[in-house]
């Protein structure tokens, strides 16, 4: 994982290459009030438990694509095949017999590791488009295999019957969703502390030069393959334990979680968050979740108007999403006030 | 034997459809080096085109498919020349974000102008039915789609191989720069290609919803195999789109009608294969 070169470094090197490191690791404003807010949300709106419950694991769902899309600059069309591996590997698991949620997820982890593994080998080769239409074709297999094997999956109707155990034996999940947000607000945390330390890491470092400049990068001594397939492979472990946690915390598993649908809609709730800064894949999945459900109520159809027309707007002017406005808006206060 | 010929050649046709809709997006990606998933979106204008000039205006089929062609072409224009122009040569993925964009704007766009149920599709009484040809037959309207399609390529190639433009545009599509240095005026021969382009889709789409249908979700459900073709086919070759055409329109029909429940199997995971193999698709350069 850590790529820095074994030579040793000159001492004023090495001071502002650790000082570096503690300004990328700092925490920044916009992170804490958004967990904080997270936390007080089980409060605030405890009538609406089970919706930000989900828009919060579409929030880990992206953060994943992130570590992936925004670091490592590998595109995906096909992330959902990782989220739907996580889902239905937890969610068979329940209804075979094996319900306890923690070790589900574990499994879910591993098991869409493994896959992202595998692909990672497929796509190290490519880039640009054919990036794009060897994991949307993947993404597509896993939808269809998914489809037709309704032994395992329940295909089309999806899987029904899961028996969810209590979280350590002890808390059972309730139908007001609070024992799922809880759960699901520890996991998805640790799994930001986790992609933070990954992301302000030398490998994280190298992530970003992957995706600055993929030529230079082998000339200061990092494997670009090694580390591409790390990530993906982290990325798919995400990906995987973000379905784990949908599926256990509905009890049910739509075949939608595979869908094309899914995968371009985490793409489109990452850059409305702002690509590249973690804490913006959580924001844009909350907005995207949240507004979805309250603009659909009045008509699906303006929504998917609204937001591409925000998504071309985003990409055209170049604000980085929520994240980017909300920086430069309170930098352009921030200065106002000191002067 | 009957049967299967009948098969094949309802795959042609299929095949000549996505051609028509695809071959444009081939000389974008490979010209401008421009993803447009919207590619799509400019189909089913032309379909909406024709449905409406012959639904409610009670123009004939041919005059409504030459307005479709036409209005799509203008609608790429436009969208070319205030939008996309500004992303060419940019970064691959803000194109594939911003024309996720346009789809998804044109989609619910046309929810709302022509609702979301399918419009009943109709031709002219020649084109319904049936023709004997030797020991088979087939649809009237497939064979007319073969014969109009294959005039229609032909047309390209020629155009392509032949003359001045077809040549700047294999140039520019070999080596920019160079093509840049000779003094061609590259901005417009974008220009004149995307509206190429954006009028054969609108075409394509305007023949493709007799035998496919219509609804808003059109530029969804065919990105995905216009992409695949595009993509297998080898971006800027317009032999390869049509190779890769033909071989998933053929394989798409027989799949579904042998072996319906592997079909879709095959055809990702050939085009995953192949792109495996030769990243730059079948008939594409290395870069």
């Amino acid at each position: 994982m850590v790529a820095i070169p074994a030579q040793p470094a000159t001492p004023p090197a090495l001071a502002s290459a650790r000082r570096l490191f503690v300004r990328r690791a700092a925490w920044r404003w916009e992170e804490i009030a958004f967990w904080v807010l997270a936390a007080a949300s089980y409060f605030l709106f405890s009538d609406h438990l089970v919706l930000i419950t989900q828009a919060m694991i579409t929030g880990l769902f992206v953060v994943s694509l992130d570590l992936m899309f925004g670091y490592a600059g590998i595109p995906s069309f096909g992330h959902a095949a990782f989220f739907g591996i996580g889902a239905y590997t937890a969610g068979i698991l329940a209804r075979d017999g094996w319900g306890d949620p923690l070790t589900g997820l574990v499994a879910a982890a591993l098991i869409a590791g493994v896959a992202g593994a595998i692909c990672s080998q497929l796509v190290a080769r490519l880039h640009g488009i054919a990036v794009l239409m060897v994991t949307l074709g993947i993404g597509l297999i896993c939808y269809e295999i998914a489809n037709k094997w309704n032994s395992l999956t329940g295909g089309d109707d999806g899987l029904q019957g899961m028996q969810v155990q209590p979280v350590l034996g002890i808390f059972a999940f309730d139908i007001d969703g609070k024992v799922g947000f809880i759960y699901s607000f520890i996991v998805i945390f640790l799994l930001y502390l986790l992609a933070r330390r990954l992301v302000n890491s030398p490998f994280g470092l190298a992530l970003e030069g992957i995706r600055e400049n993929i030529r230079r990068v082998p000339a200061i001594g990092i494997g670009v393959r090694v580390q591409l397939a790390m990530a993906f492979t982290i990325s798919a472990a995400m990906a995987g334990v973000a379905g784990a946690l949908l599926a256990e915390t509905t009890q049910f598993i739509a075949l939608e979680v595979l869908g094309f649908d899914r995968s371009i809609s985490v793409q489109i709730a990452l850059v409305l968050g702002g690509i590249g800064s973690l804490i913006g894949g959580m924001i844009g999945a909350i907005v995207y979740t949240v507004a979805r459900d309250q603009l659909s109520l009045i008509n699906p159809a303006y929504w998917d108007f609204w937001v591409g027309l925000i998504l071309c707007i985003i990409v055209m002017s170049g604000t980085g999403g929520v994240v980017g406005i909300l920086r430069r808006s309170v930098g352009w206060v921030v200065t106002r006030v000191r002067r | 034997m009957a049967d299967f010929v009948n098969i094949l050649g309802a795959g042609i046709a299929y095949g000549v459809l996505l051609f028509l809709m695809a071959g444009g997006l081939s000389v974008t990606m490979g010209l401008m080096g421009f993803a447009n998933l919207a590619h799509g979106s400019l189909s089913m204008l032309g379909g909406y085109i024709v449905v409406m000039l012959m639904n409610w205006y009670g123009w004939p089929f041919f005059a409504a498919l030459a307005m479709a062609a036409l209005g799509a072409a203008v609608a790429g224009l436009i969208v070319e020349r205030t939008v996309f122009r500004r992303l060419y040569w940019g970064n691959e993925l803000d194109q594939v974000l911003l024309t996720i964009g346009v789809v998804t704007m044109t989609v619910a766009a046309a929810t709302f102008i022509w609702g979301a149920v399918p419009p009943a599709v109709h031709v002219p009484a020649f084109l319904e039915g049936r023709v004997h040809l030797g020991f088979f037959d087939i649809g009237s309207y497939r064979l007319f789609l073969i014969v109009f399609g294959g005039l229609l390529t032909l047309g390209l190639v020629l155009g392509i191989d032949k003359t001045s433009f077809g040549a700047k545009i294999r140039a520019a599509v070999d080596n920019r720069r160079m093509t840049v240095s000779c003094g061609i005026n590259i901005d417009r021969l974008f220009m004149l290609a995307f509206a190429i382009g954006s009028a054969l889709a609108g075409l394509g789409g305007g023949l493709a919803i007799y035998l496919v249908g219509l609804d808003p979700s059109f530029p969804v459900k065919y990105l995905v195999y216009l992409l695949v073709v595009v993509v297998v086919g080898g971006l800027g070759s317009i032999r390869g789109t049509l190779a890769a055409s033909l071989a998933l329109g053929i394989c798409d029909v027989l799949g579904k009608y042998y072996i319906p429940y592997l079909g879709a199997f095959i055809i990702y995971g050939v085009t995953v294969a192949i792109l495996m193999v030769r990243p730059n698709g079948l008939f594409g350069r290395g870069r």
